[in-house]
């Protein structure tokens, strides 16, 4: 697992531009799915058909990571940037940033500014090294996409990364793909592309498999760090079961088959209530006429920033319970709430 | 192509209300097309059927402009409104409307500035502090023209001047109309769906049906977009430059342009030398928005005319900036089916 995050999250690749990713997670789980595809949008998409007798389910996670799109390379040969999903400043000031090519560069801003309050990004730039616009032209193209560069780190059960959201929950879907023995359901892996954007990815996904249920695995915020925003989510306590975010109830049938079958087979799981963001299941829950979904979601701290973090034992506890969930029969009239 | 860029801009279509424009568009395209329908939101789809293939190609460009909408009528016969679409407040006083299906012409006033609290005076202007002045002696007058309801425009006149350049309102997006309609003027080995879109400017909601209901192979846009390369704007911070040919989109903020379409955007501008640039910035977003996502996802991509002083009764283009677009579309109707 951990080989397989830290692989994960040291691939390129920012929404709009999942090739690469795509490319490496088709070649983890080809020999473990009965058919892959990419659709239109770009979302791969592994088909581990069942007997027959069970649900249509739809898993997600988003392939696709924050990162920085080059608007203008100017004279001296510096690039000006937009964000491409939820960058923030104090997080991208003097980092590193990596591009598809390999090329390293270094995020900074107009010193003359007098607070760092009144930094924005178009005051921001990336410095190549270049020394003027030919050439820096020769390495970047205006619309080409940096991300933060990616190095990861283990510390005392932690692994430490970039790029975690969401490759830590596409991580998840592959090895529990690899631990699927049997399974009743028609199982729709897909790794999304463009979640960072406005959950794109999912909702034309979703629109062409029609699921019986969806269940989007990515990760979410922690409330365990000193004078940190309350939440009850922390690190280390089990992957967690969403209750809400911006985006989506859970589904209470969706939630509760994760909850009972968390608790048949005594893994630790906690409860989420996040009180912003969102994630794929916020598109697939109300495609079409509506499909009941819910998340599991990974603790992570520092979201959004080149030092993700997450606990090694969240992951085998959240491969664990999504396996189970997934090799099990459903029958909502079991959990008593049909 | 003059004149009749100047009708589809004079023409008066504020989102919701896009009567006369629709109207003016049928007129041209119905002589063109195999077939002409209406869909349930309005928007005008121009279907025309393909010489060999069953590929359906969309051309996208909306019909809808900015303006204003009459919430009240005051006492003292003063319209109170409030924008449709968005509009900068800072550039409204003393602008000239027209209103309802009568056309009433009428001026957008605000408080003199000696009469203004100083503090007011420090603070950018708000539509509530303006009215809309239709000469009317009282309410009872004003009501014999207007209701509440009723749409205002902005009333401005199309002119050529300068060197090469067009001053009108509403040329987002009726230079993209302007251009579907040259487009159909051409016949297509696959089937073509000419649209032009209604509620744009308040939330890609025509093509948002519109792409749904077609489900092309790909949609093409074609969009009036922001050109902020006057005094005073750092070069990182225009957008695109005015004279530089059509403006090709990466991304905005509704859509991320199918990078096959945009590699072939740029190779037919290439090969016929029609002069591009590449849109700096990734702010804003248009039809291809919903399009791309509709059902189960839809291949797009995004061409603008840069324009000036957008949303405003006088929004200024190139004309070789518009005559390359109209040329960059019909380089990519040719050879697109490969794609």
């Amino acid at each position: 697992m951990r080989e397989l995050i830290k692989k994960l999250t040291s691939i390129y690749g920012p929404a709009g531009n999942e090739e690469l990713i795509s490319q490496a997670i088709r070649e983890e789980i080809e020999p473990y799915v009965d058919e892959i595809e990419v659709d239109v949008m770009g979302n791969l998409i592994a088909h581990k058909k069942g007997n027959g007798k069970g649900k249509r389910i739809m898993l997600a996670a988003h392939m696709d990571q924050i990162g920085f799109m080059i608007t203008h390379i100017d004279d001296k040969g510096f690039l000006r940037f937009s964000n491409l999903g939820g960058i923030s400043v104090p997080y991208s000031i003097n980092r590193r940033v990596m591009f598809k090519s390999g090329l390293a560069g270094v995020i900074g801003y107009e010193t003359e500014i007098d607070s760092w309050k009144d930094i924005t990004l178009s005051k921001m730039y990336i410095d190549i090294g270049a020394s003027s616009k030919e050439e820096a032209e020769k390495l970047v193209k205006i619309g080409d996409v940096a991300v933060y560069h990616p190095l990861f780190s283990e510390s005392n059960g932690k692994y430490i990364s970039g790029a975690m959201d969401d490759r830590a929950g596409c991580a998840l879907l592959v090895q529990t793909i690899k631990n699927i023995e049997s399974t009743p359901h028609d199982l729709y892996f897909v790794f999304t592309v463009q979640e960072e954007l406005g959950l794109r990815g999912a909702r034309t996904a979703a629109y062409a498999l029609e699921p019986d249920i969806g269940i989007a695995v990515d990760v979410t915020a922690t409330g365990d760090t000193p004078k940190c925003r309350p939440m009850a989510v922390a690190l280390g306590k089990g992957p967690a079961i969403k209750i809400k975010d911006a985006s989506v109830l859970a589904h209470p049938l969706v939630k509760d088959l994760m909850i009972s079958t968390a608790e048949k087979h005594n893994i630790p799981y906690q409860l989420e209530i996040l009180e912003y963001g969102g994630t794929d299941s916020g598109a697939i829950h109300l495609s079409r006429g509506g499909v009941p979904s819910g998340v599991l979601s990974i603790p992570c701290r520092y979201v959004h920033s080149d030092s993700e973090t997450i606990d090694a034992s969240d992951m085998e506890n959240g491969v664990k319970l999504l396996t189970k969930i997934l090799e099990e029969n459903i029958d909502f009239n079991d959990i008593g709430l049909s | 192509m003059s004149d009749l860029l100047r009708r589809l801009t004079e023409a008066r279509g504020v989102s919701g209300n896009e009567d006369e424009v629709r109207q003016l568009i049928i007129e041209e395209v119905t002589p063109l097309a195999d077939e002409v329908r209406v869909d349930r939101m309005g928007s005008v789809i121009a279907y025309k059927k393909g010489t060999r293939s069953n590929k359906k190609v969309m051309l996208c460009a909306h019909m809808d402009e900015v303006g204003f909408i009459i919430t009240r009528i005051d006492d003292n016969g003063m319209l109170k409104f409030a924008t449709v679409g968005s509009i900068d407040p800072r550039i409204l006083p003393s602008k000239r409307v027209r209103i309802g299906d009568k056309a009433i012409p009428g001026v957008l006033g605000i408080k003199a500035i000696h009469l203004q609290e100083p503090a007011e005076r420090e603070r950018a202007v708000k539509v509530s502090q303006m009215y809309i002045d239709i000469g009317a002696k009282n309410k009872e007058e004003a009501e014999k023209l207007v209701k509440p309801g009723d749409y205002a425009v902005f009333d401005s006149e199309c002119v050529y001047f300068g060197d090469n350049k067009v001053k009108s309102k509403a040329l987002d997006d009726r230079v993209g109309c302007l251009t579907l309609i040259e487009a159909l003027k051409s016949s297509y080995p696959f089937d073509l769906y000419a649209c032009f879109t209604v509620q744009e400017e308040v939330g890609l909601r025509g093509a948002k049906v519109a792409g749904y209901s077609i489900q092309p192979d790909m949609a093409l846009v074609v969009e009036g977009t922001t050109c902020s390369d006057v005094p005073g704007v750092d070069p990182h911070k225009h957008s695109t430059r005015m004279g530089e040919g059509p403006a090709i989109s990466i991304a905005d903020l509704a859509s991320y342009s199918n990078k096959k379409l945009v590699s072939f955007l740029i190779q037919c501008a290439k090969n016929a030398n029609i002069p591009f640039q590449i849109k700096e910035s990734i702010s804003g977003g248009n039809d291809a928005g919903e399009i791309q996502r509709a059902a189960g996802g839809i291949m797009t991509a995004v061409v603008s005319v840069p324009c000036r002083y957008i949303h405003s009764p006088s929004s200024v283009a190139d004309l070789d900036d518009i005559n390359n677009t109209i040329k960059l579309v019909q380089e990519f109707l040719k050879g697109c089916e490969a794609i």
